[in-house]
């Protein structure tokens, strides 16, 4: 076998398998009892919100660490092709990583200058 | 001939150093289905005993037995809680969204088991009359696709947490996002010094290129940071903020029940053996044998199935690891943690990857410059800055950090007052052993409590 790819997929294909024969067992294996209470949302006891905070909707602030993870992620994955070559490329290489690094540190201090790292 | 078709030739026949070195010319497509089964019950027996592990060394950290009833040591523990689970009753909420509700678990426990595809269990062996390595596959971006796949997984957490539509699974799910995906940027970055080193993304060159010396060696930063930010990304005590009980009951997991939570369990332990796993090929040289006894025998050791006894070894050096800090470390607050994670990993970790990249120029010789002959060595002048640099860089940071600490023991050491007002912040404080308790003083007039409350209401 040449594609070194289908190995991967025989081993997605078990645990999937597996995953999904569990989950779908889930639904025959135990009993089915209805009781009104059981199908609430868990709130400790108390009487539960007709829907989760916020109605769903996610706050601000996940959504900029989503941004800032797009960044910064971005960028080590940049680094990784840089990192496996470097032993090509020869001195041009450091020279632009650091460069590199350092245009991404300026971003990185403009965030943090705006509070946008802080978690309260 | 095109250029295209040109180039593709001349880069299929350049000995690249980033391919992979393992060969699976002699592996039919039978024994690949073999080895993917191997690594599925590989993982769910570790699994299985991973979790009888951790209990009985909890209970001995905090002496009690553990469990010991069910089989010898109580082994079968996790096997009777496994059944226990699928003979509960599986409850759908009324508010849940219902097929993303039976996807989510799916999900995390499918993709948990993908990323050990590449890792390497040992050398080439013979198996069923096939030579072969113990490595269901190799590719050239190995590690990189364990980051994917861990990518993937998360959508496990954020949609359980999304689709149970309720208040604690919501927001425990998306504080699991928010960390996972916070850490992996310091984990990526740590990664990068290792293929700096060993030139290859591939897992079997990486293991090869540390023939010599283990990578945990010349980059112990790298395994540092690597090591914080594996227990951040598998949510493990004292970074499982997502499920703190005292705050979100279960997290993300809260609503589920039966299998379905037993998916998420599992998924849970597979990436911890994952994230290990990693470690050891990265740092700890893989399926080598440690330094001391790969010498015996002319390398007999770092032959055929021997190579599976070391992992073995390194990775449940890691579950112990796993199991110490659960035992000992209490839970951190989470701006604590994110603090942590993108003002301190983060920008060490950039630091470091410069640090490397010039250590490894100065090794293949990129830097050259002119050098002192002292006492009949030869000592490059670059290799001279840099050691007084770092030297009065850490004679500043230990000085700073003197200083506030003669700031803090000036504080610690003031006495208290004698007399104490006990209600001077606005709430009671008790007195301190020997101080005297003043009348309380109304100071807080109606006034200031309206502003108080306009001001917290934001």
């Amino acid at each position: 076998m040449s594609n070194p790819y289908v190995p991967l997929l025989f081993l997605l294909a078990i645990g999937g398998g597996f995953a999904v024969f569990s989950v779908g067992a889930a639904a025959v294996s135990g009993p089915k009892r209805y009781n009104r209470a059981k199908l609430d949302a868990y709130e400790c006891g108390i009487e539960p919100t007709p829907q989760a905070a916020g109605g769903g909707r996610v706050p601000i602030k996940y959504y900029l660490t989503a941004m800032l993870f797009i960044i910064f992620d971005i960028e080590s994955v940049f680094l990784y092709p840089f990192a496996v070559a470097f032993n090509q490329l020869g001195l041009f290489a450091l020279v632009e990583m650091v460069l590199f690094i350092l245009t991404v540190f300026v971003a990185y201090a403009y965030v943090w200058r705006r509070g946008g790292l802080e978690w309260d | 001939m095109s250029t295209l078709t040109y180039a593709t030739q001349a880069l299929a026949q350049a000995p690249f150093a980033d391919n992979p070195s393992t060969d699976f010319t002699d592996t039919p497509w039978w024994l690949h289905l073999v080895k993917a089964l191997f690594v599925f019950v590989f993982l769910l027996v570790n699994t299985l005993i991973v979790i009888w592990f951790e209990r009985r060394v909890i209970g001995r950290m905090q002496q009690r037995p553990g469990p010991n009833r069910t089989g010898p040591f109580g082994l079968l523990q996790t096997l009777a809680d496994g059944v226990k689970l699928a003979l509960k009753e599986d409850l759908t909420p009324k508010n849940a969204d219902k097929v993303v509700f039976a996807l989510a678990p799916a999900i995390a426990g499918a993709m948990a088991f993908v990323s050990f595809a590449i890792i390497p269990l040992g050398p080439t062996v013979s198996m069923f009359g096939h030579r072969t390595p113990l490595q269901l596959t190799d590719i050239p971006v190995a590690v990189l696709l364990v980051l994917a796949v861990a990518g993937v997984g998360v959508y496990g957490i954020v949609l359980a947490g999304w689709s149970s539509g309720s208040t604690y699974p919501l927001l425990g799910g998306l504080r699991s996002t928010a960390q996972v995906i916070s850490y992996e940027i310091a984990m990526g970055l740590s990664l990068v010094a290792v293929f700096l080193y060993s030139g290859s993304m591939s897992t079997s060159q990486i293991v090869g290129a540390q023939k010599d010396l283990w990578y945990i060696l010349p980059l112990v930063p790298s395994f540092l940071v690597y090591v914080v930010t594996m227990v951040g990304e598998t949510n493990r005590l004292p970074f499982d903020l997502a499920e703190g009980e005292g705050e979100l009951t279960g997290g993300f997991h809260t609503e589920y029940s039966s299998l379905k939570f037993a998916m998420f369990f599992l998924g849970e332990y597979v990436n911890m053996f994952t994230v290990s796993a990693l470690a050891t090929t990265m740092f700890l040289g893989g399926w080598m044998a440690p330094p001391g006894i790969a010498a015996i025998n002319d390398g007999m050791f770092n032959h055929g199935w021997w190579g599976l006894l070391w992992f073995v070894i390194k990775l449940w050096l890691f579950m112990f690891f796993f199991v110490w800090l659960r035992g000992s470390l209490p839970r951190v607050r989470y701006d604590q943690f994110m603090r942590f994670g993108w003002k301190f990993l983060i920008p060490v970790t950039l630091a470091w990857v410069v640090v490397a990249a010039f250590m490894k120029a100065s090794q293949l010789g990129y830097i050259a410059g002119p050098s002192l002959t002292f006492n009949g060595r030869e000592f490059p002048v670059v290799s001279i800055a840099f050691v007084v640099v770092l030297a009065g860089a850490v004679l500043v940071i230990a000085w700073l950090r003197d200083n506030k600490k003669i700031e803090q023991d000036a504080i610690r050491n003031t006495p208290p007052p004698e007399e104490i007002d006990p209600f001077a912040g606005g709430y009671p404080v008790p007195p301190l052993p020997g101080q005297r308790l003043k009348e309380p003083s109304l100071a807080i007039s109606a006034g200031d409590t309206a502003t108080d409350k306009e001001a917290t209401r934001g």
